[in-house]
């Protein structure tokens, strides 16, 4: 399966959230690594390719946007799922302008989410290939 | 007609149905009341102190001047009295100087006298000579009194001491009244006798009656001990005692004002006489003597009283302007206020509940996610022992959490009243949308719905996700009041004033009970319990308000309710 390849960056500063959503994508063939905190994830961005970042956007120190922004730096072609606890379409709409593929509402939908990782990849393959 | 949907809290309260916060009708009563009191006082006190103080001086001044005319005509005729004795005193002391004691003994010489006095002076009966034992030793005139003797007698008396005397009126031996006018007459040898005359008070009477009183006057004589010397219209006659109170005697005229018998008011002027104990007294009746003062007094009356029927009607009349005015500008002033406070209380309950929602996200997440998991991981398990039962649990949890989801979602969109895109609408397209989402529901529950939309309703700039998510709200609203079946609900559109248009829901359902219709608005009042969140028709007034219209509902329980909204051409947002 394609799956086993893909890799995910999970970047939330809830460790129950993030640990159990790694845990239902990993079920579903998914590679998946968390990070604490938007630095930890960036540092992690830096050292090794991951296929996708899913990225929360509310954390404590550096926020969803900005590790949004620093990733893109990096990579600048790592798609970017954000998730907002909001509600509010506002702060997504902005990640979109930024270089964000999608956001989802939490809590989540992991086949909404699932789909949204496929589309995500998707959009991508072409360069990949490429 | 759309005026009233101006300002919908004061439309609210216009209506009796759904006046809610209802201003207590006493405060203005009461308001009205006191107004109407103190102006009354503050203009009828200085009127009635002017009116009493005008009546006490207009009094006074009539009277001094009613009362003038009376002392002189008191004066004048006691003088008349006074010169008419004195004549006839002087008299008696020339005869008694000019003829000796033996002379006026002979009966032919006093007869002689008498004839004389009788033909120059009216008044004198008869006249006799006394000696000084008291005997009658000479006398000419119509009774037989010779040999009577007078010694016991006031006159006899007094007539020694003083020299002169004029009696009061008395019977004497004659039983006729009279009066007795004495002068003494010293003989050579120094013994005193007295010349005595009787005097026809006949006179007294023409006197008083030619004093021009006016009728229903009385004017009468009478002595210091307030015995009746002439006959009195009212008081009695000769000799009875007076039944009024007179004043004491005194040589000036005087009066006063006191009651008759009768009760009745009368003016009594009295003046005493300095030469013999006589009082002339008139007594005049109030309502004679004060007739030009009651006329006035009345004439003040009546003017007193047209005034204060204008000025009581003037103040009722301008107290009910005023309360009116007051009233309005309470009610203003109220609408506002209330308008501020939904306002406040609709942007302090959406940052609280954004704030809830927020925190609650969160743990909901890591609930679903929990739950995902256990879900996932049960179908993953091989069966063991009740697996479904496991798998129905959790599944129950993730639809719990899915609830939760929407509550909260709801929320944050309320918080935030959503993003504002405002375009060019067709309000008659959005709600065929609308009734294409509910269409199921129509025809599953088979109620009628009448769209009366207008054909040539105007576009308005607005939010078309807005307006679709409030149309929605009140649809479903009146979709669940309405009875299966029976339900009907009609939608109409039309053009208003200044290029607005308004939508109007009628509903046949249930209505809105009057003690709830003013909570409707605020979030999270429900009636629906577990179905729904009490954020919809907060929400829908939020939207409208944002979009710079107006959402008023009229309801009534057991018929239905009316929801009307009024859309503006174009929509100003405001960020709140």
């Amino acid at each position: 399966m394609k799956n086993q390849k893909i890799k995910i960056l999970l970047i939330d500063d809830e460790e129950e959230f993030i640990s159990t959503l790694a845990e239902r994508l990993e079920l579903r063939e998914y590679l998946c690594k968390t990070a604490g905190d938007g630095q930890s994830g960036i540092q992690m961005v830096e050292k090794e390719p991951f296929d996708i970042a899913i990225v929360d956007l509310m954390m404590p120190g550096l926020n969803g946007l900005d590790t949004l922004r620093q990733i893109k730096e990096i990579n600048p072609d790592l798609p970017v799922i954000l998730l907002t606890g909001h509600g509010s379409t506002k702060d997504g709409m902005e990640g979109m302008r930024i270089g964000a593929f999608d956001f989802l509402i939490k809590p989540l939908d992991i086949y909404a989410l699932i789909d949204k990782i496929k589309l995500a990849l998707a959009a991508k393959a072409p360069q990949v290939k490429s | 007609m759309f005026k009233h949907l101006k300002n919908p809290l004061l439309f609210w309260r216009r209506n009796p149905l759904l006046f809610w916060r209802r201003t207590p009708l006493t405060r203005y009563t009461v308001l009205n009341r006191n107004i109407i009191i103190i102006m009354l006082l503050i203009t009828i006190i200085p009127l009635t102190c002017m009116l009493i103080i005008n009546n006490f001086q207009y009094k006074t001044h009539l009277r001094n001047q009613i009362m003038a005319p009376l002392y002189a005509m008191t004066e004048k005729t006691r003088h008349s009295f006074e010169i008419f004795m004195d004549q006839r005193l002087a008299i008696m002391r020339f005869i008694s100087a000019t003829y000796s004691v033996e002379k006026l003994g002979n009966e032919q010489v006093i007869q002689k006298i008498l004839t004389s006095l009788k033909k120059e002076r009216y008044g004198f009966v008869d006249i006799g000579l006394i000696n000084a034992k008291g005997d009658l030793v000479s006398y000419v005139g119509p009774y037989s009194l010779l040999g009577k003797n007078y010694s016991e007698q006031i006159s006899f008396q007094e007539t020694r001491i003083k020299g002169q005397y004029i009696s009061n009126v008395f019977l004497g031996y004659r039983k006729y009244p009279h009066i007795v006018i004495a002068v003494q007459v010293i003989r050579d040898d120094g013994e005193i006798w007295v010349l005595r005359a009787t005097i026809d008070t006949d006179f007294f009477d023409n006197l008083i009656s030619s004093m021009g009183l006016e009728r229903r006057s009385d004017a009468f004589l009478v002595n210091s001990d307030g015995i009746l010397q002439t006959n009195s219209l009212y008081c009695g006659n000769t000799l009875e005692k007076c039944p009024l109170k007179l004043p004491s005697k005194s040589f000036k005229s005087q009066g006063i004002e006191t009651k008759d018998a009768n009760n009745q008011d009368i003016i009594i002027v009295s003046s005493g006489f300095s030469i013999a104990d006589y009082i002339l007294v008139i007594v005049q009746p109030q309502s004679v003597a004060l007739k030009s003062w009651y006329a006035l007094k009345t004439e003040m009356l009546i003017i007193f009283l047209i005034s204060l029927t204008i000025i009581v009607f003037a103040i009722v009349q301008m107290t009910a302007v005023l309360i009116k005015r007051i009233k309005t500008s309470d009610e203003h002033r109220e609408s506002v206020l209330l308008e501020l406070q939904h306002a406040q209380k609709l942007s302090s309950i959406g940052r609280l509940a954004a704030g809830v929602a927020h925190e609650i996200n969160n743990p909901l997440a890591i609930i679903n996610e929990k739950a995902g998991l256990m879900l996932d991981l049960i179908d993953l398990s091989k069966d063991f022992t009740q697996k479904s039962k496991f798998g129905e649990l959790t599944r129950s949890i993730v639809t719990s959490v899915d609830r939760c989801r929407k509550i909260t979602h709801r929320l944050l969109g309320f918080s935030k009243r959503i993003d504002v895109k405002i375009e060019p609408i067709q309000v008659n397209t959005i709600i065929h949308e609308v009734i294409g989402f509910l269409e199921k529901d129509i025809l599953y529950r088979r109620l009628e719905v009448n769209l009366k939309l207008s054909e040539t309703l105007e576009p308005i700039l607005s939010d078309h996700g807005q307006i679709q998510q409030v149309l929605l709200n009140l649809l479903t609203n009146a979709f669940a009041a309405v009875q299966d079946e029976l339900g009907q609900v009609d939608v109409e559109t039309k053009n208003i004033e200044n290029n607005g248009i308004e939508i109007k829901i009628t509903d046949n359902g249930c209505g809105i009970p009057d003690k709830i219709i003013k909570n409707i608005f605020d979030p999270f009042f429900t009636t629906k319990k577990e179905k729904g969140t009490g954020l919809g028709l907060s929400i829908s007034y939020g939207i409208i308000t944002k979009l710079g219209g107006e959402i008023v509902v009229d309801s009534t329980q057991g018929k239905g309710s009316v929801f009307t909204i009024v859309l503006p051409e174009k929509t100003n947002i405001m960020e709140s």
